[in-house]
């Protein structure tokens, strides 16, 4: 079973946390920071797995972004690191060729999605489609009187970084 | 262009989150919330009704505020209205805010709890998985009393839809992994195993999971679960790669089923029906046939969950351990990946080997691959690979390959990291003890290892080493030479001073007829060594010393001038000082035949398990408890652990806690000393205590003490700290043994001893009058953020204490983090029915945590660099107390716990030492130098001092701590 799932930027800005097993803020914080350091310490060509206190942590960068698992002695590796692809496809096909700052925006829609894919550390619903057709459900309840804005541009700009690269493109 | 182009908009949470990110500092962050905060409070205390949409908008906001790491106090009751509203949005935004940030409110959780039965009971899916969403979530046990009874009917009933089902299936996980008590399966269990036959695939993927976990629990009520599942996975594996639709995942089918799947059938022994076996076995063969096709696509997906599925077979098939044609060609096949291209699979490889290793039809399957392994290795470039090679050689060891592997282990030693070379150490001693057939090897590979690695060479490993030679005659005088030799070494490294002085102590008399090791020549090696060595390894040459009185008559007299002397018979440590008067007295006294019989050669130590394997144990967990278990099986049990040949049960893991080794080797725990160790400072104060009766009647004096500490007798409130006590505690620093405190009533001894991140304090109460103490009692307590750093267990003392006598209480301290405050110990007491009250500072410091770090200058330079940083850095510069007397100071760096480094520093007046700090979660490195200027007239003599350290708190309170001690 997944114990939790953390995406941080480069710059080690935690961006997305997702919790399976119950634990203390402050627990939640030392862990972050701890994992954040040693991922962010580790050379491009090394392996995407590494053992930590008694897990296993799994981990892959995608553009700006880093997505961290931790899951236990028995589970699979490899299906972990799949487990994350397809996470950023998900992702990558609701936002449209998502960026770091879809994420940071769009926070709340990160976690439904996430929430869609993976229940209690177990993938609920691998079929893509049948994912994004949940999310899309629920967008088509929202009430059309909200109001539908368009960011504009300039409120983004004086942040032009790797943040806006899309994930795929590395 | 990123945009809010999908789902609902909250343009002022867009706005908010601009502003934040567009913040130059923290400071202006934290004040952009604090705007944000108290703007939000008004609105939710205001008295204009908000509407649903402005409390999403503000709840999303503190959500975000609370994701960033700021403490949100507020909101929850907002958060829990949006539950029930109907539009969706809200509903949601309510739901993740209470998933993330619930805490265990009763009011609120009843609350929340009405909202979910209100969702669930809806008949609208997408509210229901809602709900179910939030459940898996926050798993509480006020959650599963309210629904662990409903789910099972939600995920059984013929009319639920399947996403809720998926939902349902998944939730009832988490709580029953939480309370499994709440969750009774019983009638449901045949119709939740038969989900495994499900059409739709996604319902079978989250089912599955929560199946594997019930038949862990109760593998018999959910044992009809394996043939269902073999056909099922059969079905995949058949399957051709478009056969599933959007379940093929870069042209492999059902990859994460068929994980899950496999990893279900290893609950199970393999299936007993004939039928159900030879279609799982065809499976497994049609997983390994296709790891030998060429891929179907060049992305890295496709060969990830192709391999995933191909390493989960593997798993089975370790598991099952009775095919040896597939554990055979899942060995190959391993053999194929440990020089495949990609980094990930080489790893897993080394891994999965390991526990092929311990199969008696694959073991030698797996040696075949050595020569990779070995390369591996020598060339990986990854710390954690080469982790992972160390693994397997340790597990592929046996006595056809032992001299090989242990060779190869040595050398990579020499260039080992440092985080898995303490590990490294342990495996090299395990496997030569293990196949060792003769026993000089034994001896040279333990004492190359301290040669090689001395720093990481625990305890366990050397006092292994003396007892196998102990046990062993026919190997003691090869020790002896060997040891004797090795002490040559202008530098040798204070574990082997340890083994060189037991050893000679024991057996010298061995290698005393070669004039070129005369006992003389003997004894003179041992104390050249002696000034460089901390307390202990002092302690333990002592005990060599009076050994070789009884063994070499003609060294009787230089010894006796060496104990005589002031630096050893008024040793400022109790225990050095009280052996040197012992032996002394001692050697003076006794006759010959008393001295024969006292100082006799040790008698063989008893028969038990490696202390060594007990402590790879605990540090590798129980998975490699395992290994060590199949390991025992194949060898017949042939652990050497001395005269006669081992028996299994010396390796069962049962047997796995061994007392304390220390307490048979050195006596230097209060703990019944054996051989040539004194009594111990137990009743050393006794003593002390039965010396002085005139101090003890002249110290009756009650309005003396009680002028000094005057708490009313009434109050039974904690003291307040003596003033002296920070003093007290300095004493300490660079000592781990002596007095605390003493008033005319009572004294208090410490002796402590302190390993990794692990210490134990011994308090010895001593009653110094004639009448007893009643309401006796102790605590240790720890002050502000003390009880995060340091983790202090203790037990109660007796509450009476007869005068001239002593109570003794063990304090077991763990440091989990470093730390400044130093505990407290409160001591209460009625003397002639005046209540004593008395807090003093418990000599616990951060220094006690270090493991010294040999380096040389050049390492020492680069790594001082590295640590430029400003708030790396401590400094001090301050007057000298007492002159400044070089072995002083060096005995006093010794006692803080650094390596003393010599000729590192280009000035040889300045001292530079380093170590490591270790606690529970990190390691600090160290480095210190103290810069004297001696040539100043006394008086005017400064020292400047400077420490670096890898954490800005470490540097300075180490700085603050050891400025005091000169």
């Amino acid at each position: 079973m997944m114990q939790f799932m953390l995406l941080f930027s480069r710059q080690g800005k935690l961006r997305l946390q997702k919790w399976y097993v119950p634990l203390s803020d402050k627990e939640k914080k030392k862990i972050t920071r701890e994992l954040v350091q040693t991922v962010l310490a580790r050379k491009p060509k090394m392996c995407s797995f590494l053992e930590w206190r008694d897990l296993k942590i799994v981990y892959k960068r995608y553009a700006s972004l880093y997505f961290c698992c931790a899951i236990e002695d028995q589970d699979n590796e490899l299906i972990t690191l799949e487990i994350i692809h397809r996470y950023v496809e998900l992702l990558d096909k609701y936002f449209g060729s998502v960026c770091e700052l879809d994420i940071i925006f769009n926070f709340e829609k990160a976690y439904f999605i996430l929430d869609e894919f993976l229940l209690g550390g177990e993938a609920q619903e691998t079929s893509k489609k049948n994912v994004l057709k949940a999310i899309e459900q629920a967008d088509l309840l929202q009430e059309n009187l909200d109001f539908q804005i368009r960011l504009f541009p300039g409120m983004m700009s004086p942040n032009v970084s790797s943040e806006s690269s899309g994930l795929f493109q590395k | 262009m990123p945009a809010v182009s999908k789902g609902d908009g909250m343009r002022g949470l867009a706005v908010f989150i601009s502003d934040i990110r567009n913040c130059k500092s923290k400071e202006a962050e934290i004040k952009r919330i604090n705007k944000e905060l108290a703007n939000i409070r008004s609105k939710f205390k205001g008295d204009k009704a908000l509407d649903g949409y402005s409390k999403k908008k503000y709840v999303c906001k503190l959500l975000f505020i609370f994701l960033l790491g700021h403490d949100i106090d507020f909101g929850h009751m907002e958060a829990v209205n949006l539950l029930s509203s109907n539009k969706y949005t809200e509903k949601q935004i309510g739901y993740l805010f209470i998933s993330v940030l619930v805490n265990s409110n009763s009011e609120l959780i009843r609350l929340i709890n009405n909202a979910i039965k209100n969702d669930l009971s809806s008949r609208n899916p997408t509210f229901m998985c809602l709900a179910l969403h939030c459940i898996a979530n926050v798993g509480s046990r006020e959650m599963a009393e309210a629904f662990a009874g409903e789910i099972p009917r939600i995920l059984v009933a013929g009319d639920t839809m399947d996403s809720v089902k998926q939902s349902a299936a998944l939730c009832l996980l988490r709580l029953y992994k939480t309370c499994p008590d709440l969750v009774l399966m019983g009638e449901w269990t045949s119709r939740v195993v038969h989900l495994l036959n499900d059409q739709h695939m996604g319902v079978v993927t989250a089912a599955i999971s929560l199946i594997t976990c019930l038949s862990q629990k109760n593998p018999d009520e959910f044992k009809t679960c394996v043939s269902l599942a073999v056909s099922r996975l059969s079905r995949i594996v058949s399957s051709a790669s478009t056969d599933l639709q959007d379940y093929t995942y870069y042209f492999v089918p059902a990859p994460w089923l068929s994980c899950k799947l496999l990893r279900l059938l290893q609950c199970y022994p393999p299936p007993e029906d004939g039928a159900v076996k030879g279609r799982l076995v065809e499976c497994l063969e049609t997983i390994l046939n296709k790891a030998q096709e060429p891929p179907k696509s060049k992305k890295v997906q496709h060969s990830n969950a192709k391999n995933a599925i191909l390493f989960e077979a593997i798993a089975l098939i370790i598991h099952y351990d009775s095919e040896p044609n597939l554990l055979v060609r899942a060995c190959n096949q391993l053999g194929q990946f440990l020089q495949h291209r990609e980094t990930n699979l080489r790893y897993l490889a080394l891994e999965s080997m390991c526990t092929l290793a311990s199969s008696e039809f694959s073991h030698e399957a797996v040696k075949t691959h050595i020569e990779t392994v070995i390369n591996a290795l020598k060339t990986e470039r990854d710390v954690s690979v080469r982790q992972r090679a160390a693994d397997l050689l340790y597990a592929m060891c046996d006595r056809s390959n032992a001299k090989q592997i242990v060779a190869e282990m040595l050398s990579y030693l020499e260039t080992a990291d440092y985080s898995i070379r303490e590990e490294m150490v342990l495996k090299v001693a395990i496997l030569a003890e293990k196949y060792a057939v003769d026993y000089s090897w034994y001896v040279d590979t333990i004492l190359n290892l301290i040669r090689i690695a001395g720093d990481y060479v625990s305890e366990e490993v050397w006092y292994r080493v003396i007892q196998i030679v102990i046990n062993r005659d026919d190997v003691q005088g090869y020790a002896a030479k060997t040891v004797f030799e090795a002490l040559q070494a202008p530098a040798c490294h204070e574990n082997m001073v340890k083994v060189g002085g037991y050893i000679l102590g024991e057996f010298g008399n061995l290698i005393a007829g070669d004039p070129r090791s005369s006992p003389l020549v003997q004894f003179n090696l041992l104390h050249s060594k002696f000034h460089l060595c901390s307390v202990p390894t002092r302690a333990l040459l002592l005990s060599a010393y009076i050994k070789f009185i009884n063994l070499f008559p003609e060294t009787k007299s230089t010894i006796q001038e060496v104990l005589r002397c002031d630096s050893q018979i008024r040793n400022s440590d109790v225990e050095l000082q009280q052996r040197a008067v012992e032996y002394l007295k001692l050697s003076s006294i006794a006759s010959t035949d008393v001295l024969a019989t006292v100082l006799e050669e040790m008698p063989p130590f008893p028969e038990r398990e490696s202390s060594i394997l007990a402590k790879l144990k605990k540090k590798k967990g129980p998975g490699a408890v395992s290994v060590e278990l199949e390991d025992g099986k194949r060898e017949g049990g042939e652990l050497n652990g001395g005269g006669e040949r081992g028996d299994t049960p010396a390796m069962s893991a049962s047997n796995a806690s061994t007392p304390s080794p220390s307490a048979d080797l050195l006596g230097l725990r209060p703990a019944p000393a054996v051989g040539s160790a004194p009594p111990s400072v137990g009743s050393l104060l006794v003593d002390v205590f039965s010396e002085g009766p005139a101090a003890a009647s002249a110290g009756v004096n009650d309005d003396g003490f009680l002028s000094s500490a005057p708490p009313p007798a009434a109050s039974e409130e904690p003291a307040p700290p003596l003033p002296e006590a920070e003093d007290l505690l300095n004493k300490f620093v660079c000592k781990n043994n002596g007095v605390l405190f003493e008033n005319q009533l009572l004294q208090i001894g410490i002796k402590s001893e302190y390993r990794q991140n692990l210490g134990r304090m011994y308090l010895f109460y001593g009653n110094k009058t004639s009448v007893q103490f009643v309401s006796f009692s102790t605590a240790v307590s720890c002050p502000g953020e003390l009880p995060t750093q340091l983790n202090l267990q203790t037990k109660t003392v007796e509450p009476l204490i007869e005068g001239g006598a002593q109570v003794q209480q063990v304090v077991n301290i763990e440091c989990l983090t470093d730390f400044i405050d130093a505990p407290l110990l409160n001591i209460k007491f009625r003397y002639g029915g005046a209540l004593q009250n008395i807090t003093l500072k418990l000599p616990v410091t951060i220094n006690k945590f270090f493991q010294p770090t040999e380096m040389v200058s050049q390492e020492f330079f680069q790594r001082w660099k590295q640590l430029s940083q400003p708030q790396q850095e401590a400094q001090k510069i301050f007057k000298s107390g007492h002159g400044i007397d070089t072995e002083v100071v060096k005995a006093k760096l010794l006692g803080l716990g650094t390596a003393l480094l010599e000729n590192v520093d280009p000035n040889p007046e300045n001292f530079v030492c380093a170590g490591v700090i270790q606690t529970k979660g990190q390691q600090v490195g160290c480095l210190l130098r103290l810069e004297p200027n001696a040539q100043a007239q006394p008086g005017e003599q400064m020292y400047r001092l400077t420490l670096r350290s890898s954490k800005d708190t470490v540097s300075k309170r180490i700085c603050d701590l050891l400025s005091e001690q000169f």
